[in-house]
């Protein structure tokens, strides 16, 4: 290298050269490729530069190196500019490619629900959990003296028929309503009580409205001083958290050997709000549930003195409720286990 | 019950409409169930008086003017035989509603619409009706069973609406009665509790009568069972006269449904309904030996009662014999041997109670079942059965029909019928109501309702009639007054005076739910079956004889054969659900139900059966095969944080070679498999089926479960894919063990591949990762090595196994 005159020539011939090549190309790749191939430090038409330092003058040294580097910093540039220019476009056409029609279906992971009964079970325990009630599960074969006799319905008494009991043996039967469980509770616990007892029930009753096998919620409290009043006040309340806010009850004489005096529980239309549809049947009410204060002689036979405690007992229809929350218009249908059925019902 | 309102107004004044009767009886207790207007079909039908009556030639028909007061004269073509000018006959205008009937002018057929109509041609502006078109029997109306107009009193006031004149203005309420008030199975019972909710007079039916001085002289009664036979009253009656009631009886009997047969027997009907008692009348020269023997039937003794049917009875049943054979079923059904006939000339009237558990057995187990049988079921009480007896004889006089004799036989266990003293607080009362009611209103309510109230300080009495036999304490007392005060005086509160307590779901409710989530989000949806199934249920699932699963326990009243044992295995009804969902089109899909399985200690059953919580996992479909319910399986040991393990095994039902064990521990927790294809076929299932059920029993020891964090390895973990050659019948599970129990660091063995194929021959290849995790040192290249070559020798030795090169 003779001069600065002839350095600045050849790299100028580069410049032109990588200028003329660069419109060639058309890809990011190819890009990619001819800088490598520009860089090299050995073959390299920009990287083996420096390599020629050794046969530059002294004291154009510092001159030279100052107008490669200018040179490497040029190229550089041009280089980014042009991948810059090509990734922008191929990235364009990739996303073009992957053009999709966003109203296909979604691939899912299929999910199961639990049962209608089960949902129903967990609001009703969600509710009077948080009231302090403990959930006393007891057993679906029971005997006469528990599911009867010591629920004041002695043998001979015609409470018995209003249930068709199927039984096992003299001793044994199906329970025919959870109210069962409130003498094993009782019996083992002193007052304070406070339960709700839910479970499968039993009665000989098999056609389009009853099914043989449904499933119930006794709920039982016994402490001091509980009145009707109570049971009213807690059947407010849980009415107003299963059907809605503006649901009210409405209580009407009813009999029931263990309770004294036994009511029924209306509830005021939540889909009407009383004006009368199809669900109440005109009327404005729905009948959800039996209830009471709990006859003293329950109690004393349990062993608990009714002249310092008092109680009262409820029982729920599970499948009731389900029915009505729901709009479930056949109970069979909640014992066939048909996927379309179990698949709709979700919380 | 029905409750024709003119019937009840007999006892009680009712001065509100019978709307509000209706909700008055709702609210003190007794819900109707149904109210309708006996002529609730029939409208715009009025008193026409016919003016002129001309035949027309050639036909049966009569065109007539007929006067229909405010709708003017109207001409009418009229078939009926009986049609003449000056009578007055029910004229349904143009817009009437009558019953259509059949060309038998008898048969309804319907109900219509009376239109302008031609009749060869002459126009006829209405019709003129008999009694059937107004749905009028002859027992409802005199002269309505006539075929052809219903002839209406000469008195009728001409162009008046009908249905006041005969009848079908009245009411007939349908009363649901609760078990505790028996006494209110009757329409003088349904009397009092409406004169004590509308505070009106209350009338007691006439029971007076005149006995004659005729006696039949050694009649004798006896209660060989008087504990189900507390009390048995017999009179006798002479001169009888059997004949068709008055029109009032029949009328009262037909608009309750009851069909009027004569005087005599009509008397008891009438007085089952009217006061709650069921009587009997025996025809007196049918019945051997002057006297009636009460007592149990001998085994195989045979009865045949007023239906004409042959019962054989057992000792467990209650007869009413004379001096020598049984002559009725005991408040079920009288016997045909001593049945009133017209040619009766003297009869016995048996008033009784019998207890309502005899009556109800027998009832049941007989199959027989009457209006008597159901009132003694429910409990008829001795005040009644006294007034009963009364009454009958009072309408013996009444109707004419006989006479009242000297003979009148009352046994008893010496029951009191007078009213019984009960003392209750006020205070007590108002504490079961949690509020205060006035004292001057207990005071009326219970006036009201007959107990007769007396105040001393907080100190009622009360005279209880004998029939209010559900009065025993001051929770009745409260009941009573709380129905007649009205429940909407009860204000809400919340329990102020209880213990707070903590509540919820425990532990093993809690984990159950967990549990049944995760079977959700493993796609299952949970279905729920019947505790009961079908002995068939067992052969379908080809258990072996002595199978445990065959120990089942039976109800004794089943509804039928496929209801009638109580499960031991939830598989079968999983298998019937896919079944029933592939029928209906739903070709895949999983379903799990978590239930009990009923194991009885022994049979017939002694003490109480276990009931075992299990848990059953169907899934069905193309996409499903052993692998995926697996799958579904170990969600539940990933949701308890436990490991199952799987042996190859085999069930009755299952695909031979797709069966397997499943282990927890050393305990085998349940099974899982593909459901044969023998089943498949026999039950037209269409697609591949799988099952899996589990003991959810066994499980609970391990829900309270501690969580303990394990610190994360400071080093490295090592992970070795090998790849292993081996006979075809070593198993994964066996490989895998191997491998874990080489070496203490291993942390995770998982099968990545299987190969079975000509390069191998008769031997199949598996390739595992493993997973080596560090302890407190770092792993050096060579311990991982060493660890391998440990690995390969155990594998070597134990299944002669090698490394595939």
């Amino acid at each position: 290298m003779a001069d600065l005159n002839e350095l600045a020539g050849m790299l100028n011939e580069i410049k032109d050269e990588i200028k003329s090549e660069l419109e060639k190309l058309d890809t990011s790749k190819s890009v990619f490729e001819y800088r490598k191939k520009i860089f090299d430090s050995k073959t390299g038409m920009v990287g083996s530069l420096m390599r020629e330092m050794g046969k530059i003058p002294n004291e154009m040294k510092a001159e030279y190196g100052r107008r490669v580097n200018d040179m490497k910093s040029w190229a550089q540039t041009a280089f980014e500019q042009m991948d810059e220019k090509f990734k922008a476009q191929e990235m364009k056409l990739k996303y073009e490619s992957e053009k999709l029609d966003v109203t296909m279906p979604a691939v899912k992971r299929k999910h199961g629900y639990l049962h209608p009964n089960t949902l129903i079970r967990n609001q009703i325990v969600d509710i009077f959990g948080s009231m302090g009630f403990d959930i006393y599960e007891g057993t679906e074969i029971e005997t006469d003296h528990y599911n009867f006799t010591a629920l004041n319905t002695p043998d001979d008494h015609p409470a018995r028929d209003m249930q068709d009991t199927f039984y096992l043996s003299d001793r044994f039967l199906l329970r025919t309503q959870t109210s069962a469980g409130q003498i094993h509770v009782m019996e083992a616990k002193k007052p304070p009580i406070k339960i709700i007892s839910p479970g499968k029930v039993f009665r000989s009753d098999d056609d389009a409205t009853h099914s043989p096998m449904f499933s119930q919620m006794e709920g039982l409290v016994v402490d001091k001083g509980i009145t009707l009043c109570d049971l009213k006040g807690m059947l407010d309340e849980f009415v107003k958290k299963i059907f809605g806010d503006g649901t009210g009850t409405r209580l009407r004489p009813s009999y029931f050997p263990f309770t004294e005096p036994s009511v029924e529980v209306d509830v005021s239309c939540f889909q009407c709000h009383g004006k009368g549809c199809k669900l109440c049947k005109g009327t404005g009410w729905i009948e959800v549930l039996g209830a009471g204060v709990v006859n003293k002689k329950v109690l004393e036979g349990c062993g608990i003195d009714s002249d310092e405690y008092s109680g009262f007992a409820f029982g729920i229809g599970i499948e009731r409720i389900a029915m009505l929350k729901y709009g479930i218009n056949n109970i069979k249908l909640l014992f066939e286990s048909d996927l379309r059925v179990l698949e709709q019902i979700r919380e | 019950m029905l409750v024709p309102l003119s019937w009840l107004k007999d006892y009680v004044d009712i001065d509100v409409s019978v709307d509000e009767l209706e909700e008055k009886l709702f609210s003190c207790g007794f819900e109707v169930e149904d109210k309708y207007e006996v002529g609730h079909d029939i409208s715009k039908v009025v008193v026409g008086l016919v003016k002129e009556c001309k035949p027309i030639p050639e036909t049966h028909l009569h065109l007539c003017k007929v006067d229909a007061g405010e709708a003017g004269e109207l001409q009418i073509c009229c078939g009926a035989d009986n049609v003449r000018a000056g009578g007055k006959y029910p004229l349904a205008l143009i817009g009437a509603s009558v019953y259509a009937t059949a060309k038998d002018h008898v048969t309804v057929e319907g109900v219509m619409t009376i239109g302008q109509g031609k009749l060869r041609g002459y126009d006829s502006y209405g019709m003129l009706c008999s009694g059937v078109e107004l749905g009028l029997t002859e027992d409802m109306y005199e002269g309505a069973g006539y075929n052809g107009l219903l002839v209406l009193p000469e008195d009728a006031i001409v162009g008046a609406d009908v249905k006041p004149i005969v009848g079908l203005d009245d009411w007939i309420f349908d009363i649901a009665i609760t078990a505790n008030r028996p006494d209110c199975q009757s329409i003088f019972g349904i009397a009092r509790e409406v004169a004590a909710v509308l505070g009106t007079k209350l009338h007691e039916p006439s029971l007076d009568f005149t006995e004659t001085e005729v006696k039949k002289e050694g009649f004798v009664v006896n209660v060989e069972a008087p504990d189900i036979c507390p009390r048995y009253i017999g009179h006798y009656v002479y001169d009888v006269k059997i004949e068709k009631s008055p029109a009032w009886m029949r009328r009262r009997l037909a608009l309750i449904g009851q069909t009027p047969i004569s005087n005599l027997v009509d008397i008891t009907n009438y007085i089952l309904n009217e006061l709650g008692q069921p009587m009997h009348a025996f025809d007196y020269a049918y019945l051997e030996g002057n006297q009636i023997n009460v007592r149990r039937a001998s085994d195989g003794e045979k009865i045949v009662t007023l239906d004409e049917k042959e019962l054989t009875l057992t000792s467990s049943n209650l007869v009413i014999c004379d001096g020598v054979k049984p002559v009725a079923l005991a408040g079920i059904m009288g016997g045909l041997n001593s049945e009133i006939l017209d040619s009766t000339g003297e009869v016995l009237f048996e008033a009784a109670k019998f207890t309502r558990d005899n009556i109800r057995k027998s009832s049941r187990a007989l199959g027989k079942s009457s209006d008597s049988s159901a009132r003694f079921s429910k409990g008829v009480d001795e005040y009644t059965t006294v007034m009963a007896m009364k009454r009958a004889l009072h309408l013996v006089e009444e109707l004419g029909c006989g006479k009242v004799s000297s003979t009148h036989v009352d046994t008893n266990t010496g029951n009191s019928i007078e009213p019984f003293k009960l003392k209750v607080s006020v205070e007590k009362v108002n504490g079961v109501l949690g509020i205060t009611v006035p004292t001057d209103e207990i005071l009326r309510i219970l006036g009201g309702l007959g107990f007769a109230p007396e105040l001393k300080g907080d100190e009622l009495t009360l005279m209880v009639p004998a029939y209010r036999e559900d009065m025993e304490s001051y929770q009745d007392v409260a009941e009573e007054v709380i129905r007649m005060y009205g429940y909407d005086h009860v204000i809400p509160s919340f329990m102020p005076t209880a213990k707070v307590t903590l509540g919820g779901y425990d532990l093993k409710q809690r984990t159950e739910l967990k549990i049944k989530h995760a079977l959700c989000s493993a796609g299952a949806s949970e279905g729920i079956h019947y505790s009961f199934f079908s002995p068939a249920s067992l052969d379908l699932l080809r258990l072996k004889e002595d199978a445990p699963e065959r120990t089942a326990i039976r109800l004794l009243n089943p509804i039928n054969e496929d209801l009638s044992l109580m499960r031991t295995t939830l598989a079968p009804q999983m298998i019937q659900a896919m079944q029933r969902n592939q029928k209906r089109g739903i070709l895949e899909g999983r379903i799990y139900e978590v239930g009990n399985i009923f194991v009885p200690k022994s049979l017939p059953l002694e003490e109480y059966p276990e009931e075992l919580q299990t848990l059953c996992i169907g899934c069905f479909g193309e996409d499903e095969s052993f692998f995926t319910i697996k799958g579904v399986v170990e969600t539940v040991a990933d949701t308890l944080g436990i490991k199952f393990e799987y042996e190859t095994s085999e069930k009755t039902f299952l695909h031979p070679y797709r069966t397997a064990r499943i282990m927890c521990g050393d305990e085998e927790i349940g099974y899982l498999g593909q459901v044969m294809y023998e089943i498949i076929d026999e039950l037209d299932m269409r697609v591949d089926s799988y099952i899996a059920e589990l003991s959810l029993y066994k499980l609970e020891k391990y829900y309270d479960r501690q969580q303990v964090f394990k610190p994360l390895p400071k080093f490295q973990e090592e992970k070795r894919d090998l790849c292993f050659v081996m006979n075809k019948n070593i198993t994964c599970a066996q490989i895998e063990k191997a491998i874990r129990d080489s070496n203490d660091h291993i942390s995770s063995v998982e099968l990545f591949d299987v190969y079975e194929g000509m390069q191998l021959g008769d031997k199949k290849s598996m390739a595992f990762s493993v997973v080596y995790t560090p302890g407190d040192e770092e792993f050096k290249a060579e311990t991982i090595d060493g660890f391998v070559d440990d690995l390969l020798a155990v594998l070597k030795e134990k299944y002669d196994v090698s490394l595939r090169s």
